[in-house]
């Protein structure tokens, strides 16, 4: 593999910085040079949140946002109002993931991108029925590992092991692997 | 030997000072630095580290505590930014001037106002002068291993000055990548705990920090000159050291494709790898860009920033710190280009101010400071005035 870019997009209170880091962190204990930049505001419930991952076999000089993205996470069915931020700099042959009730056609004809492939994942409801709340990071890294094959499922679960008590590291094993096994990808 | 973790820059130093055991560590959290000792806290309270940690009302307070302790011999630690290293101010020149070792950490953060969290170097730059030696990382192995580095040059009895470990607020402090943890035992064997100054006994009464009347004060300045320039020969030797014991090679400064350059873009801190990885770009297009990144500032490198520019049509140096009205606008710049005169070179320099206030270093930011060195590169005027690279006018 070479170089693998991540953009996540998603709202405060929703773990994105966190699903940045579990990726990084199994990307890195994979033998991987990984980061995850998180961007920083006054840090609110339900604002707008971006985070991004640089993945690659070599180490990485880079200390900006990336802006060309192999793939993109939408965590918030909210956000699709405006394609435009949303698709910014996907590379053609990239990866939309996105969670919603909507089919990948549906959401294929929104963003009006025919050269990329797009995931859906119904996260929201998932998290619902696991977690009782609608904390759908680990659902989102789930669906991403497994739409792109960037990343091995186990360790993707090992690095919410790592980071997490069983408490809270077993429902969220749970939702990857139905995150992982559910997705839709076309 | 260690293990490679995925690290923000404040864990990745929060776990190296927990490795150099010191005996007390006094803070005031700020942000973006307050995970280090948030993290240094929880060491002491779970018994990793058998630490003193004194929470105390302002950095003020923070650093004066920190001078009775070191005065006290203890191995000191401290981390702040901004403006709770602003709050600190007079306590800096003390620490520095009763040459008392300590290790602070400073996580660059811009200064008010307007009031702003993010990162730039004005904190940092805002205290070189008061009399410390001062290094800044690209990287949180850099900033890891940055500790170790520094109590060992501090407690130097050759040296017996504070030093100032530093990193880019946010963009390393908060940004995970791997970090290789060395053993605890390997660390405190590089930076042994030295007696090697003189401390507060009562059974061999001294004073410290006494009045330096007009017959001595002058004298105290012109021993500090001396120990801070004879510091740099000992920061060569623990570097040397270290790379033989932990295969991580660094120097004063870091040269990147420097060799057959006509242009060098200078700086400081983590978007240097930025500009890396653009320099890669443009020597595919035939363009001979190289940089150089100054990683100790003070004492300040000239004969090496000398010796890697020689060959050098023209520099462009950039600045992460205003300083309003001076020759270049920026401290960096003004060293920089006085260490080329100093040398008789025939080279020019010109300056950049970017990235204040957390404003992220784009590839065409970069892309844009070249392009500026390519069309100056062969005229015999260049601007005095900064570029601002990347505001809005």
């Amino acid at each position: 593999m070479s170089r693998f870019e991540i953009r996540w997009h998603g709202r405060g209170g929703q773990g994105i910085v966190t699903a940045a880091d579990l990726t990084a962190t199994a990307a890195i204990k994979l033998g991987f040079y990984a980061q995850s930049i998180p961007t920083f505001g006054t840090e609110r419930r339900g604002a707008p949140v971006i985070a991004y991952n640089r993945i690659d076999r070599q180490q990485i000089p880079e200390r900006s946002p990336v802006v060309e993205p192999d793939a993109v996470v939408v965590a918030d069915p909210h956000l699709l109002i405006n394609p435009k931020p949303l698709g910014a700099g996907l590379k053609s042959g990239g990866y939309l993931v996105v969670n919603t009730v909507k089919s990948a056609s549906e959401v294929r004809e929104f963003f009006k991108r025919d050269d990329i492939k797009i995931a859906v994942v119904n996260a929201t409801k998932l998290a619902m029925d696991v977690l009782r709340a609608p904390i759908v990071n680990t659902v989102m890294v789930g669906a991403l590992v497994s739409a792109t094959g960037v990343l091995t499922l186990e360790s993707v679960i090992n690095a919410v092991r790592d980071r997490f008590p069983p408490r809270l590291a077993d429902p969220n094993a749970q939702l990857i692997k139905q995150a992982y096994e559910s997705v839709k990808v076309e | 030997m260690g293990k490679v973790l995925p690290l923000g820059g404040n864990y990745a130093v929060a776990y190296a000072v927990k490795a150099c055991k010191p005996d007390v560590i006094t803070a005031y959290p700020i942000s973006p630095q307050t995970t280090i000792v948030e993290r240094l806290s929880e060491f002491v309270a779970n018994g990793e580290l058998d630490a003193e940690f004194l929470h105390v009302e302002s950095e003020h307070s923070a650093l004066s505590v920190a001078i009775g302790a070191a005065a006290a011999g203890a191995r000191t630690y401290s981390a702040t930014c901004s403006q709770g290293l602003a709050l600190m101010n007079e306590l800096l020149y003390i620490m520095s001037h009763v040459r008392l070792p300590m290790v602070l950490t400073i996580v660059a953060r811009a200064l008010s106002a307007p009031i702003n969290i993010w990162n730039d170097h004005s904190d940092f730059m805002s205290v070189i002068d008061s009399g410390w030696i001062m290094m800044m990382s690209a990287s949180n192995q850099e900033a890891y291993d940055e500790i170790m580095l520094a109590y060992r040059i501090a407690e130097d009895p050759r040296v017996l000055l504070p030093v100032i470990t530093s990193m880019d607020g946010y963009i390393q402090s908060h940004v995970v990548e791997p970090v290789e943890v060395v053993d605890d035992e390997d660390v405190i064997s590089f930076a042994p705990k030295r007696k090697s100054w003189v401390t507060l006994d009562p059974d061999k009464p001294v004073t410290m920090g006494a009045v330096g009347d007009p017959n001595w004060y002058f004298e105290f300045q012109r021993q500090l000159w001396e120990a801070m320039k004879e510091s740099r020969a000992v920061f060569d030797e623990a570097v040397a050291e270290f790379s033989k014991k932990f295969g991580r090679d660094y120097s004063a400064i870091e040269t990147y494709k420097l060799d057959d350059a006509e242009v060098a873009i200078v700086g400081m801190g983590s978007f240097m790898g930025t500009i890396k990885a653009y320099v890669d770009r443009a020597r595919k297009n035939g363009v001979k860009v190289g940089t150089l990144r100054v990683k100790l500032y003070r004492p300040f490198p000239s004969e090496d920033i000398v010796r890697a520019l020689s060959n050098v049509k023209l520099v462009g140096v950039m600045d992460r710190a205003l300083v309003p009205g001076s020759p270049t606008g920026g401290f960096l710049h003004s060293d920089v280009a006085c260490a080329v005169r100093q040398a008789g070179l025939d080279v020019k320099t010109l300056g950049y101010i970017a990235g204040l206030g957390g404003k992220l270093l784009t590839m065409d930011n970069v892309k844009q400071m070249v392009d500026i060195l390519l069309k100056y590169k062969d005229v015999k005027e260049v601007p005095k005035e900064p570029f601002f690279i990347g505001v809005r006018e």
